[in-house]
């Protein structure tokens, strides 16, 4: 029971705080709403049984790319943003039409399959460190590896797009 | 914090929240102007596809002969986020060489090569 | 699971009142102790030793005039010491601070002496929480509408992620060597001797790995010889320039509480927590007693260790301090994590 009023709470906030993150004026408030829904989701996945993954996106989202995204604004000295939809009635109207349609279609799938609730996460399949990390190592070796190379191919872009032209 | 007894939430609702956490992104992609507006907007919208991992690593963990795939589910949130951290540093660092080069990060303004 | 509740909830108020007395103790230790250090006599004339001093200090911060300077953006500016003060205590909650043999409280089974007991990702909740400590700078700097508090706010903020790396990965051979996270199995793997005469804690295999977290923990505080981002020569303040009375004094609490606790995970993680090789504590409430003296004269040994490097060593300038934590740091944390694989593998470790 106490599970449940946890998942949805920490549902109901992400829901908020990502409306306000889309919506608001602000950078700032816009990446600090971004956080808290990361915290809301992880608090999701920790209530599902898998830990390692809560603490994943606590430490790689809210704590390195959205900083980075803070970086980034406060380098471009972004005041405030224009207000979303910005003096163009039609497009905003068709692209919002787009998207709730699309949320609904989701929502009206998901609602049809059957609930299977109660998943118990055990043995080989938890989510904590240990399983995990076999896992990682053994049988999808190639899939981390090759992560760990995207990663450098992305530091090595990232500087070089961002340096200063030194003529 | 690992669960010895069933959890009593459906993975139909994890669903259905990644499914609105998707249309809220989705709206914030295709109504904002500014680059780190739809960034953060398409952040919102991988989220989303990780909860939907997340509910079918669930809803896999139940069945016996499924069970490898709860751990394989986990795993591809874990490469969805290491994914979206490379994406987010180049993209930031094509902003900023944008804004170098053109003092504004709207996104219309992005219109050199249109025909 | 209302008697869970209840004993977590006496734990938890346990460790916040400990946690927020260190606070005045540390203001007095400091002050002392830098007097002592530069020759000179320190507060002497509140109470015997100047021991009422932190009181004094207290009831000034708290008296003074709430000011919130105008063209600062008000949210961030009141959240961001909030977030510090609360990011601070948060991280404690996985430290266990005393052996634990199967007491119970008043009937209810207290499960280890950690306000956490079964969190499988001990320190990678530690670090997580860690992480967050950032916006609390950024914030400040950023919403105080003042030059120097965003230079000392972006430097504090690249600083404090530069360092969290080389941290984090100075703590993969401590858990390579441990097969866990928790920290409770980190300090009973450090239980016992090493050739009937060694303690066998992680100091003295892995001396690089505890070196460069030792170094990174005063970096990630911001403690000189890293101070740079609040250095009152060069910044005025850095990043808390614009604040007053209670908002100071609460980044000010969140720096204390932060050194206690990165003090505790040197401890827990290198020095064998409050285990001591030679003796084997009784069991029941005596062991739990004296374990828990044991790791606070540690801590408090490592707090001074603090307060006598800040007031020893000068100060970094921030393009060596970012030097060496990407070109020095993380290197020697790597070699550290190579070294323990190695050794484990080889059958040393």
């Amino acid at each position: 029971m106490v599970v449940q009023v946890v998942f949805f709470v920490a549902a109901a906030l992400a829901v908020i705080f990502s409306l306000i993150a889309v919506a608001h004026r602000n950078p700032v408030i816009n990446v600090l709403s971004l956080v808290l829904v990361f915290f809301a989701m992880a608090t999701i996945f920790a209530v599902l049984g898998m830990d390692f993954l809560a603490a994943i996106q606590i430490i790689v989202y809210s704590g390195a790319i959205l900083v980075l995204f803070l970086f980034v604004i406060m380098l471009l000295n972004i005041r405030k943003v224009e207000r979303i939809g910005g003096g163009r009635p039609l497009q905003a109207l068709l692209g919002a039409a787009t998207a709730i349609g699309i949320g609904a279609a989701l929502v009206l799938g998901a609602s049809k399959l059957a609930p299977a609730g109660g998943a118990v996460l055990t043995g080989a399949e938890r989510g904590t460190v240990v399983p995990i990390g076999r896992a990682l190592l053994g049988s999808h070796l190639f899939a981390f590896e090759f992560i760990s190379l995207l990663l450098v191919a992305a530091i090595i872009g990232a500087v070089y797009l961002a340096r200063r032209e030194s003529r | 914090m690992s669960p010895e007894v069933a959890i009593p939430i459906s993975y139909t609702w994890v669903l259905m929240l990644s499914a609105v956490l998707f249309a809220i992104g989705m709206i914030g992609v295709l109504l904002r102007r500014n680059g780190i507006a739809i960034f953060l907007s398409l952040e919102i919208m991988l989220n989303s596809a990780n909860l939907a991992f997340v509910a079918f690593a669930m809803r896999f963990a139940a069945d016996a002969e499924t069970a490898a795939a709860a751990l394989a589910g986990q795993l591809f949130v874990f490469f969805v986020i290491g994914v979206a951290a490379a994406e987010a540093a180049v993209g930031l660092a094509l902003f900023i060489a944008l804004h170098r080069l053109k003092e504004s990060i709207d996104v219309d303004r992005v219109n050199i090569l249109r025909w | 699971m209302w008697d869970e509740v209840l004993v977590i909830s006496i734990k938890l108020a346990v460790v916040l009142g400990v946690l927020l007395t260190t606070v005045p103790i540390m203001v007095w230790v400091e002050r002392r102790g830098s007097a002592l250090i530069q020759d000179r006599l320190g507060p002497n004339r509140v109470g015997p030793f100047g021991l009422l001093q932190p009181v004094v200090d207290a009831v000034k911060l708290i008296t003074k005039e709430n000011l919130i300077p105008s063209g600062v953006n008000t949210l961030l500016y009141v959240l961001a010491p909030a977030i510090a003060l609360v990011v601070a205590l948060s991280t404690f909650i996985a430290v266990p601070f005393a052996a634990d043999s199967g007491l119970s409280l008043f009937g209810h089974k207290i499960s280890g002496f950690i306000v956490a007991p079964d969190l499988n990702i001990g320190i990678l909740y530690i670090f997580a929480i860690a992480s967050l400590a950032v916006y609390s700078i950024v914030l400040a700097g950023w919403s105080s509408n003042n030059k120097y508090s965003l230079y000392g706010g972006i430097r504090a903020s690249a600083q404090s992620i530069s360092y969290e790396l080389a941290m984090t990965i100075s703590v993969v051979g401590v858990l390579m060597a441990s097969s866990s996270l928790m920290l409770s199995d980190i300090i009973e793997h450090q239980t016992g001797t090493v050739f009937g005469l060694l303690p066998a804690w992680n100091v003295f295999p892995q001396l690089i790995g505890c070196i460069t977290f030792i170094v990174a923990a005063f970096a990630e505080t911001n403690r000189l010889p890293f101070d740079l981002p609040e250095a009152e020569a060069e910044l005025v303040a850095g990043y808390h320039t614009e604040y007053s009375s209670m908002k100071f004094a609460a980044f000010f609490m969140s720096e204390y509480v932060h050194m206690t606790t990165s003090s505790a995970l040197i401890v827990v993680l290198f020095f064998g927590g409050w285990t001591l090789p030679w003796v084997s504590l009784p069991g029941g409430w005596l062991g739990a007693f004296l374990s828990l003296g044991i790791f606070a004269l540690k801590v408090a040994f490592f707090l001074w260790f603090f307060v006598w490097i800040r007031w020893t060593l000068p100060r970094f300038r921030f393009d060596q301090l970012m030097a060496l934590g990407w070109k020095a740091m993380v290197p020697l944390s790597v070699l550290n994590f190579l070294w323990v694989g190695v050794g484990m593998a080889l059958g040393w470790l």
